[in-house]
């Protein structure tokens, strides 16, 4: 018996309607992801990479196709079940890390938490070991304005595990980075996928970036180049 | 949730600017409402409390106050005999004639004069007012041609206070005592014997009495003896709520004003509000749409921004109760319509109308933040997180 993919989009397309006018963004894109593969996705701005996470992840509908991840069938859910779904199964990893101001390294990490049933010790427990997993251990009180880009977007990437979701959806993770930090945080993501198993779908024009995965998708103008 | 709620709290504070800006206004608008419920409670103090519930009150039929009425002394010997009354230690009926006119004084330096109210009483007048004493000098000598004046009246009129002259009716009295009522409207009256002052008015007839009722139930039978009595012609209420009575014209106008003008203000605080949470949203919009890509659902991004709003409105509650305290060592005199005569009244902050005060300013931030709040949860994911800002 072959084991399904964990991700599987089928003749997918999107568009969006601007005034009367139609832009097509996806044109009957498919994507077969097996369980622990860790992709990239290239391709130039303006291309469609994001639209395929947000696809992938329920934060948009398709304008007609399939898509199927970790069990279910995305597209056909409703908006607080994909919200319990995504809050499972999911780990966003942002370019732009997007923590918030006014809560420290811990508080962010914990916010995907808040959503399951685990008590605070618990909580408490599981936010200490994804900072001290990406290295943050001893920076669980600081605000991100102490924090260096490399450091937020670890603490990004922390938010993103400590759910332990199955899939892992990384938008640009490098794209505002310098290089030293970059590559500190490739090797994390490597280690999501290498020691952890984890499946990995990372939207990213920094050929660089796209060496540390597996597999690697060229995409232009709303399908596969 | 303790986590969300502290984001919602945190990041109001992290806006320190705007924040203070938004309480200060919601704030003022808070400190009216709450001036307006003090205005009522200090005036309903002055004038209700004035009033004892174990007292009653007789005026002629058809007087209102008790400046229109009239009692002969025959009618007040009639009443000391009949049964209900309570008695003194001396076996005597606690019932007090008194005899009530209003002179003009002019404030020290001011140049209207206004309409004083002269009690010509006698002293059992401290046992039927408990909450009157004399707090320097002495009380007036019966048959002497003295005064004891409240002590808003001192301040306000007799700046030289004990040992001034005061010319009341045909006679000059002397100010040998002042007295402390307990913010009642009786501080705002001068005391003095009642067959003097009648005299000084060439008046045969009392104003008023007021009796001690020997127990509660005996408000009904007394009433009854003296509405049956062809002698008297006097209609009976209990002392308070002829004090009550004589508020409610002065204290509906203040609040009807008052209410009228916090109403306007209001929905200038309101849309205060509105604009701070509004602006709130828009800096917030990419952190809104991460949120919700974790899994957050509209709901608790409308709980949040809500939180927010709701803060700001408590610390705009809070600036105005200090504001309402400080307000409490004010003292304000107007013309009560009822009496004609100035009546002068503490502002005084009452635990119901902190409360209320309280309730008021979060309304109008739960008013003022509902739409932002309902904005930002239902901003879609894919637009909030391609939002620029932080």
């Amino acid at each position: 018996m072959t084991t399904p993919p964990m991700i599987e989009c089928c003749h997918v397309t999107k568009s969006y309607v601007r005034g009367d006018q139609e832009i097509p963004v996806l044109q009957n894109f498919n994507l077969s992801v097996p369980v622990g593969q860790f992709l990239a996705i290239m391709g130039p701005s303006g291309s469609g990479k994001t639209t395929i996470l947000n696809l992938i992840a329920g934060l948009d509908r398709p304008t007609d196709g399939t898509i199927r991840a970790a069990g279910i069938e995305v597209s056909q859910q409703r908006e607080t079940d994909l919200a319990r779904w995504r809050a499972r199964h999911v780990g966003f990893i942002f370019q732009f890390y997007n923590l918030i101001p006014v809560l420290t390294a811990a508080e962010n990490v914990e916010l995907p938490l808040l959503l399951t049933p685990l008590s605070k010790q618990e909580r408490a427990k599981r936010v200490r070991a994804a900072l001290e997993l990406v290295g943050l251990g001893d920076r669980l009180h600081h605000y991100p304005r102490q924090l260096s880009g490399g450091q937020e977007q670890r603490v990004g990437i922390a938010r993103a595990i400590v759910g332990d979701p199955t899939i892992f959806l990384a938008d640009e993770p490098t794209g505002n980075l310098d290089r030293d930090a970059a590559e500190s945080v490739m090797m994390l993501l490597r280690r999501l996928h290498q020691e952890l198993h984890k499946t990995i779908v990372m939207v990213t024009h920094d050929p660089r970036a796209a060496e540390y995965a597996q597999d690697i998708l060229h995409f232009d103008k709303g399908k596969e180049a | 949730m303790k986590l969300l709620w502290a984001y919602g709290v945190r990041n109001v504070w992290s806006r320190g600017r705007t924040t203070a800006l938004t309480v200060m206004g919601m704030g003022l608008v808070s400190l009216i409402f709450l001036s307006v419920l003090m205005l009522g409670d200090g005036l309903t103090r002055a004038l209700v409390d004035s009033g004892s519930q174990a007292n009653v009150l007789l005026l002629r039929q058809g007087a209102t106050t008790e400046i229109s009425s009239g009692l002969y002394r025959n009618q007040t010997h009639i009443i000391r005999s009949l049964p209900g009354i309570a008695s003194d230690t001396d076996g005597n009926p606690v019932a007090l004639a008194e005899s009530v006119v209003l002179i003009s004084l002019t404030k020290t330096g001011g140049e209207a004069p206004v309409n004083v109210t002269v009690r010509g009483t006698q002293p059992m007048a401290f046992t039927l007012r408990p909450q009157v004493h004399v707090v320097e000098g002495r009380p007036w000598q019966p048959g002497a041609a003295e005064i004891v004046v409240g002590a808003q009246i001192a301040s306000r009129f007799l700046p030289q206070g004990i040992g001034s002259p005061l010319r009341i009716g045909k006679r000059d009295w002397l100010v040998v005592g002042i007295m402390s009522a307990d913010g009642t409207a009786f501080e705002s009256e001068i005391w003095g014997d009642a067959d003097l002052l009648m005299a000084a008015y060439g008046r045969e007839s009392y104003s008023s009495m007021t009796l001690r009722l020997s127990n509660d139930a005996a408000f009904e039978p007394l009433n009854r003896l003296i509405a049956d009595d062809p002698r008297l012609m006097l209609q009976m209420k209990r002392e308070r709520d002829y004090y009550r009575e004589k508020s409610v014209t002065l204290t509906t106008f203040i609040r009807v004003l008052g209410f009228t003008f916090t109403t306007i203000f209001s929905i200038g605080a309101l849309l205060g509000g509105t604009m701070t949470m509004y602006g709130a949203v828009a800096a917030r919009t990419r952190e809104i749409g991460m949120l919700r890509a974790l899994g957050f659902v509209p709901a608790h991004i409308f709980f949040v921004f809500l939180i927010e709003s709701l803060t700001i409105g408590a610390a705009a509650g809070g600036l105005a109760l200090a504001g309402g305290a400080a307000l409490q060592t004010v003292t304000l005199s107007t013309m009560n319509f009822s009496t004609f005569a100035e009546v002068a009244f503490r502002l005084t902050l009452t635990p119901p109308s902190a409360a209320a005060t309280l309730g008021f300013s979060l309304l109008i931030s739960l008013l003022g933040g509902l739409p932002p709040a309902i904005r930002a949860a239902h901003i879609p994911v894919v637009t909030a997180l391609q939002a620029p800002g932080r």
